[in-house]
């Protein structure tokens, strides 16, 4: 039922206690004695109710206050991370920069399809709960170098496999170093690389996965799964899938790359 | 010293502005209906207001971090129209779809939770305009001042918009519950 014409801005008014004590009264008056206005009174008042609900209002992440406490310098900057390349990344850089993003974001879904995610929801927890660890223990990194050449050496005698170790600075991932974690049972090499003001976690260790990545947002963070050659890949991070694409797509071509090379 | 001032006003921008990161990051989730984007926004947000800090006069330090989102996620919003109309195909799986998240198996959740789910649904598909003023008004609690400034509309504008959006929203309820009582 619909209140009275003249006076629906009123109960309106009401409802978010921004009338004053003679219109509030009068208006109650009103109520009191109109069926129609109190009906559509009680309605407003049951909307109410269910916009009250805590489920309805979401909290942010830790992992964005963590960040937000790292960006105003109320924490040290991560282990290992220069405070230049920290600061200096704007982090609405890609919409304004959309243009750029586009062409990436092109240049990626002609190589890779990207379909739903497939896969196992333990290892998925895995993957996330290690990212997250390595950005709050402040054990990012072991060997903290942009090199890639001696990043791949000082796996060697930590593994019993070799893991690409590819520069992805041009396509904007420059590599920060690499660490080793513990992942699916086993010790894994555990890449990072940064993207503005996001760090991203790259698993690898021999494995099976699916030829096209697969990806999934799992507590606000993108993660993104595939195999090349003998080896699985656990992107993880929290850009946006799309960010996530190209960098797998980047991953993907320097790989081959430097497979090609090789004797 | 130089550096307990610089101590102090980070002291300060948690104390009067950090704790509107919940409202800060509402906002931003239910404008773009998209979790990492939301983020971003928020993030972003807070270097904004935190390089801008010396030049707020004290005053409703919410309703100052709420127009920055706000203008960031109009910002957010251009950049995808501009992205969509380039004719990219959207990407498979990507965007609006991702952020949806995978939808709850009914028998899993509560009916509670169902409501909420629901709910939020609901308030996620109304016109932006709409979906602003009721958010400021019912998650923050805000007047309808303090929407007109963070909006930048009138206050008029601000009544009829909430007038409106609590009309679809309880339309929308109501066909809900009725659609699911068959």
């Amino acid at each position: 039922m619909t209140a009275c014409p003249d006076k629906a801005d009123l109960l309106q008014g009401l409802l978010d206690d921004e009338l004053d004590a003679a219109h509030v009264r009068a208006l109650e008056a009103h109520i009191a004695t109109c069926p129609a206005c109190a009906e559509a009174w009680a309605e407003m008042k049951a909307l109410r109710a269910l916009l009250g609900d805590p489920a309805l209002r979401p909290e942010a992440p830790a992992a964005l206050r963590a960040r937000i406490l790292m960006d105003i310098g109320a924490v040290p900057p991560l282990h290992a991370v220069s405070s230049r390349s920290w600061r200096a990344a704007p982090g609405l850089r890609r919409w304004w920069g959309a243009g750029v993003g586009a062409g990436v974001a092109i240049a990626a879904s002609l190589l890779l399809m990207v379909g739903p995610f497939g896969g196992d929801s333990a290892l998925e927890g895995e993957v996330v709960a290690g990212h997250v660890r390595s950005l709050q223990a402040q054990h990012l990194l072991d060997v903290p170098t942009s090199d890639h050449h001696s990043v791949k050496p000082w796996f060697a005698g930590k593994l019993d496999y070799s893991p690409p170790v590819p520069e992805l600075a041009a396509a904007g991932f420059p590599l920060q170093g690499g660490r080793l974690d513990y992942m699916a049972g086993r010790p894994v090499a555990a890449l990072v690389y940064r993207h503005g003001a996001h760090v991203l976690n790259l698993y690898i260790w021999p494995g099976d996965g699916p030829r096209q990545p697969d990806f999934e947002v799992r507590d606000g963070y993108t993660l993104m799964h595939w195999r090349d050659g003998d080896m699985a890949y656990w992107a993880v991070s929290d850009v946006m899938a799309e960010e996530m694409h190209a960098f797998a797509t980047a991953l993907t071509q320097a790989v081959m790359a430097q497979n090609t090379h090789k004797p | 010293m130089r550096g307990d001032e610089t101590a102090d006003r980070t002291r300060r921008f948690q104390d009067q502005v950090l704790i509107h990161l919940d409202a800060a990051y509402g906002l931003a989730r239910y404008m773009t209906r998209d979790p990492v984007a939301a983020e971003d926004i928020v993030q972003d947000a807070f270097l904004r207001a935190h390089r801008a800090f010396d030049g707020f006069r004290g005053g409703d330090a919410r309703a100052w971090l709420l127009t920055i989102v706000r203008n960031n996620v109009r910002s957010w919003a251009a950049a995808r129209r501009d992205r969509a109309e380039q004719a990219l195909e959207s990407l498979p799986g990507q965007g609006a779809e991702i952020a949806d998240e995978a939808a709850p198996t009914p028998e899993a959740w509560l009916a509670a939770q169902e409501d909420a789910a629901d709910l939020r649904a609901l308030i996620e598909v109304l016109p932006p305009a709409f979906r602003e003023a009721l958010l400021l008004r019912e998650m923050e609690e805000m007047s309808y001042r303090d929407i007109a400034a963070v909006t930048g509309a009138p206050v008029g504008t601000v009544m009829s918009r909430l007038a409106r959006a609590r009309d679809l929203l309880a339309t929308a309820w109501r066909r809900r519950n009725s659609g699911e009582a068959k």
